[in-house]
């Protein structure tokens, strides 16, 4: 039986797609079998991040409208070949996916998968009754910044109320800000949101880098939200790892941005 | 933007301090589905209504809602300054 797992926000462009991808590579490098399903249609992105954009041949608008079974849409990554997309529409709208019939595909998936992770659209409107539906726990993706709290406080209260459990992961914290008293840290949010929190991302331009080659950055050594996104990929296989605290930067660090590298 | 207060010892609450209030406060309103100007007329309602009865300090008055336990309450802290007479009193 598969775990499906929603990953929302509530603000929009706090991270949502950046973390489907990294769990996803991250759950398929240990060798898990895992589907990443794209519902943000019309502003599709999940294919560019992992690199699959030429390979769509069919999505998910096709297998709801039934000329082709879900197997059909699912594009298979090359490199690790136990992790599937099933990418949707960028030229069909939110309306082409009714809730009752994603809940249909999810449930049709879930004997082929160990982990099904949905990629959520922003907002709350039908994309994202869509998204959620089908899931059995929900990854609330937020960043530092008060108006992220707010909006992720209120999707929160939306998955309370149909009894989704909730896990949160801050993103794109910023730990001389923290440090400075200038940014909102893990722990204060936590507070405020009374959700338990499974991971503190970084803001690291290595993201930027490795979307741009299409390779998330949990399969980078060198990279500091690639570790934190590690750490998050072992909590939900259930591991025990404890928050390490996040580095500010050094003197000569700051110095390097200060004259601009 | 540099930051007098703090260079000198005085007691400003840092930003993410202030962030950490703020969205306390908001999110009471936001998950009880009361806005702070609903407050203002619940405010103005009370006022009327004890005022019939006492003399009330209403700069020193204050209300809220307030979390407590996953309940919400409506707490207010309002100082009597004296009893009107008896007489006239509406019943
Ligand atoms: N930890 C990070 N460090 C630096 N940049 C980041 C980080 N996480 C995300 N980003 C950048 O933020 C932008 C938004 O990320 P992403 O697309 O994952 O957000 P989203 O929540 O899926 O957005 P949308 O609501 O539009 O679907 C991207 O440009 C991404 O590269
Ligand atoms: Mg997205």
């Amino acid at each position: 039986m598969s775990e499906v797992i929603v990953i929302t926000s509530g603000k929009g462009g706090v991270g949502k797609t950046t973390t489907t991808a990294n769990l996803g590579v991250g759950l398929a490098i240990r060798g898990k079998k895992v589907v990443l399903i794209d519902t943000d249609t019309g502003l599709r992105n999940l294919d560019l991040l992992l690199g699959l954009e030429r390979r769509i041949v069919y999505t998910l608008v096709d297998v709801v409208q039934k000329r082709v079974n879900y197997g059909q849409a699912l594009v298979r990554h090359k490199k690790y070949t136990n992790l599937f997309l099933l990418p949707t529409s960028q030229v069909a709208d939110k309306t082409a996916i009714e809730p009752e019939q994603m809940l249909d595909i999810v449930e049709a998936m879930k004997n082929e998968f160990d982990y099904i992770l949905i990629d959520c659209p922003a907002g709350i409107e039908q994309g994202y009754e869509t998204a959620v539906i089908g899931a059995d726990w929900a990854i609330v993706v937020t960043m530092p910044e008060i108006s992220a709290v707010r909006d992720a406080d209120k999707i929160i209260g939306r998955l309370q109320a149909s009894n989704k459990k909730i896990k949160l992961v801050v993103n794109r914290i910023r730990p001389q800000m923290v440090k400075e008293g200038t940014m909102l840290d893990m722990t204060s949010i936590d507070d405020i949101l009374s959700v338990e929190c499974i991971g503190q991302v970084p803001d690291d331009e290595k993201v930027v880098d490795s979307a741009n080659r299409g390779v998330p950055v949990v399969e980078w050594k060198d990279s500091a939200a690639g570790d934190a996104y590690r750490d998050i990929v072992g909590r939900v296989c259930g591991e025990e790892i404890p928050f390490k605290p996040l580095e500010a930067e050094t003197f000569w660090q700051r110095l390097k941005h200060v004259f601009g590298h | 933007m540099f930051n007098f207060m703090r260079l000198f010892g005085g007691k400003s609450d840092s930003s993410s301090e202030q962030a950490h209030k703020r969205l306390k406060f908001v999110l009471i309103h936001d998950r009880a589905n009361v806005s702070p100007e609903i407050m203002e007329h619940i405010k103005n309602d009370i006022i009327k209504v004890i005022s019939n009865y006492m003399e009330i300090d209403q700069k020193g008055m204050d209300i809220s809602l307030e979390n407590d336990e996953d309940a919400v309450a409506l707490v207010a802290n309002i100082p009597v300054n004296r009893m009107r007479p008896v007489v006239g009193r509406k019943h």
